[in-house]
């Protein structure tokens, strides 16, 4: 406990703010890459799920690619892109964007799978255009699940964003490595408080959003119980659609 | 395939430690969840306090969490017990929510006709409850199978992370070969200790379809992803 | 007018739905398809607004084909009602009822006012104006999906069992409504639905279908009541047995009403004959008989039986 009590020492002491390897240039690093890999990965995964979602093509291989990917070991995955590319911030983005992909289109895809058929089916029936039906029907109702797709990306990529330190990159990380190496634990800790921190602040920010954003009475249309209770009817739809 | 085999010992040796550290984590998790679950499910207005305080702990990345536990534990850096333990947390972080949805999917009315024809609390939990919340349970458990093998290279960086030593050796030697034998090692164990999974959820619950086809609709929260 | 021109669809896995279909739908009339599940019935409706395409023959509406015509301008000329409603449950009542007009460019204000217009055709509170869908009984929501579909004043109202999934009160009560609305409007109104009780109170022409959509019989509810094409239709209206088949009970105090009692020997209701009923009385009632049962007459007459529908 003593050493947390240090670490929280060297953290709210100003002094420690601004400088070469102080602890604010850090932060902006880890900031820099978790943004910049998350707005890439969004620009991305945003139209290839919502194609996905909205057709229905290609799910089965994103469901398998998006499963699969959790067992591949980010950690090694990162050190073969540097060691292959060199060490700067264009790899590490690579990495990060590759890490964020697979979870923001699993939010994406599902959260538009998970509208109720019947509702896409009636809205279709009125004379709502596809493009319509997207983005007045299926995205609104989808935003829950997409932002929680959202949340486990920037999850992921603040944690290897810490990692990254390993490679010689800045980002609050560097703490931690060079605690390590120095065999400084307070120093360690002040990393790894400084990193939860951060992805506590920004999960917390990201699921108040959440909250913020669920349409008002669809709490619970966006269950999986939902889209189960379909019609027998709706089966030969969606038959008639694949076919 | 030259250098495999010239340090086929090394690699063994990582492997064995690869599968004993993620091992402990993945029982631990199982054995910690089922009853966090069911006092969830008992009182209600801990679910939301249990679940929430698993979802923070959920958010912290893996590095900053096997750096923390020592001055928590008392434990040395290198001490593999932080490893074991903070993969235990995770696991945990994502068993708990799918396990207590699991029992609550099990309907009140079955548990209620259970009693009625003569089961005590404890046989009815036994023989009714869990294993009508198993096959989620299982479910969830493969996701923290391949969660706990991925996420255990990280510990490399404190001494302790199996074949995550081939990704620093590797890369400190500027080896990319190592790196991939690796990974593809570690998928290798994430495969074979999902295929068990499978086999035992075949043995145990002959009844559940989901232990067969993978693509069932009852899937563990997509969204359980590994974050670390 | 809608009509069907040897139109037959099969759809992608080669089921056959429907088989060489030709029908008029007259304008400002109640047509009902009435048949079991699988008989093709809400293909056929569907092919109206092209939510389905035959792929065999040809579908005109007022002469013209629609084929020819755009699949979303088509259904928003055309009203359409479903089974659960199918509203948006992120939109409020207003909003879901005038989501056809908005689309069209229809102002908010304007949208809002002409939804609230809608609520009293459908016989909704005003109240109810700021719900979402989830905060509705089933009933209401029905209206709401009513409402909807009546928002751009079509003149085609499809209808594709939009009461099967609200309790028998509710239902009559929106079966009532209905009948209500349409002699207030006068739509040209298809309406499916596997109920006869229903097809029969709806339907100013009711359109009995086998497999495959096959025609078994077309008329008033009156025409085939009393003259059942086959035995199929006989059989699926019950016009023989249980509550269709009514008897009259004879009563011996010469007054002018009558017990009915249905297939099974329960009281169905009270026939009351008019005056000039009784003096040209084409009911020739045999000598009483206590507590008897007589086969004076088969009455086979919806209003009779209404009250249980």
């Amino acid at each position: 406990m003593d050493f947390i009590i240090q670490a929280l020492g060297y953290i709210f002491d100003p002094v420690n703010y601004l400088g070469e390897n102080a602890i604010l240039p850090r932060l902006a690093d880890h900031l820099i890459y978790t943004g910049l890999s998350l707005f890439i990965a969004l620009v991305v995964a945003i139209p290839l799920g919502l194609f996905i979602g909205h057709t229905g093509r290609g799910k089965n291989f994103a469901v398998a690619a998006t499963s699969s990917f959790r067992a591949v070991p980010t950690f090694g995955l990162l050190l073969f892109i540097v060691l292959l590319n060199g060490l700067g911030l264009w790899p590490l983005v690579a990495v990060l964007v590759i890490l964020a992909v697979p979870p923001l289109l699993a939010g994406i895809y599902s959260g538009i799978q998970a509208v109720s058929r019947s509702t896409i089916y009636s809205a279709r029936a009125i004379g709502m255009t596809e493009f319509q039906i997207l983005s007045k029907v299926e995205v609104p109702l989808a935003i829950p699940l997409m932002l929680g797709g959202l949340r486990n990306a920037t999850l992921q990529v603040i944690a290897t964003a810490t990692i990254a330190a390993y490679v010689g990159l800045g980002g609050l990380g560097r703490f931690i490595i060079e605690g390590l190496a120095l065999h400084n634990f307070v120093l360690a800790l002040v990393g790894a408080l400084l990193v939860m921190m951060l992805a506590l602040v920004i999960d917390l920010s990201l699921a108040g959003i959440q909250k913020l954003v669920t349409p008002p009475g669809v709490a619970t249309v966006l269950t999986r119980k939902a889209t189960d209770k379909q019609p027998k009817i709706l089966a030969k739809i969606a038959q008639e659609r694949e076919g | 395939m030259e250098w495999l085999w010239e340090n086929r010992e090394m690699v063994m040796g990582l492997l064995i430690q690869h599968v004993g550290l993620s091992v402990v984590p993945i029982i631990a998790s199982l054995l910690v969840s089922v009853p966090l679950a069911r006092i969830a499910r008992r009182y209600r207005s801990l679910r939301g306090l249990l679940l929430g305080a698993f979802g923070l702990l959920f958010t912290i990345p893996s590095l900053a969490l096997f750096v923390t536990l020592p001055a928590f534990l008392g434990t040395k850096i290198l001490d593999p017990l932080n490893v074991v333990v903070a993969l235990t947390i995770y696991g945990v972080a994502i068993m708990v929510r799918g396990t207590a949805d699991a029992f609550d999917s099990v309907p009140n009315d079955v548990l209620d006709s259970a009693s009625a024809v003569g089961y005590s609390p404890g046989s009815r939990f036994w023989r009714v409850e869990l294993p009508l919340a198993g096959p989620v349970i299982l479910a969830n458990l493969r996701v923290v199978s391949v969660t706990t093998v991925s996420l255990l290279s990280v510990g490399a960086l404190i001494g302790n992370g199996g074949l995550g030593y081939l990704f620093t050796n590797g890369y400190q030697r500027a080896f990319p070969t190592e790196i991939i034998i690796g990974v593809v090692l570690t998928l290798l164990v994430a495969l074979i200790f999902d295929q068990i999974l499978l086999a035992i959820g075949r043995i145990v619950m002959p009844w559940d379809r989901n232990t067969r086809s993978p693509e069932s609709s009852i899937q563990p929260d997509l969204f359980a992803e590994a974050a670390h | 007018m809608i009509q069907y021109k040897e139109v037959s669809k099969r759809f992608a896995d080669g089921t056959l739905a429907v088989n060489d279909f030709s029908l008029v739908i007259p304008a400002h009339k109640t047509i009902v398809l009435v048949g079991s599940s699988g008989c093709g019935k809400t293909t056929l409706l569907r092919m109206v607004n092209r939510m389905t395409t035959p792929t065999k023959g040809s579908i005109e509406i007022d002469g013209e084909d629609i084929a020819g015509v755009d699949p979303v301008a088509l259904r928003r000329r055309i009203g359409y009602v479903m089974q659960n409603s199918g509203l948006l449950p992120h939109r409020t009542v207003t909003e879901n009822i005038a989501t056809v007009p908005t689309l069209q460019g229809m102002g908010k204000a304007e949208a809002r006012a002409l939804a609230m217009e809608m609520m009293d055709v459908v016989g909704l509170e005003r109240s109810l104006s700021d719900r979402y869908p989830s905060q509705l009984s089933g009933g209401q929501q029905q209206r709401v999906g009513v409402a909807r579909g009546l928002a751009t004043d079509p003149n085609i109202l499809l209808m594709d069992e939009p009461f099967g999934a609200v309790d028998p009160i509710v239902r009559s009560e929106l079966q009532r409504e209905l009948l209500r609305i349409q002699s207030e409007l006068g739509k040209t109104i298809v309406f499916v639905t596997h109920d006869i009780d229903e097809a029969f109170l709806l339907g100013d022409k009711v359109v009995i279908l086998e497999k495959t959509a096959k025609i078994a019989q077309q008329g008033t509810p009156e025409e085939i009541l009393e003259n059942p094409a086959s035995e199929f239709v006989a059989e699926f209206v019950g016009a023989n047995r249980g509550k269709r088949h009514l008897t009259i009970v004879e009563n011996d105090n010469s007054s002018d009403r009558f017990v009915l009692v249905d297939g099974l020997g329960r009281p169905a209701g009270v026939l009351e004959l008019s005056a000039s009923q009784r003096a040209g009385s084409d009911v020739q009632l045999k000598q009483p008989k206590a507590n008897s049962v007589s086969k004076a007459r088969s009455v086979s007459n919806k209003t009779v039986q209404a009250g249980d529908a």
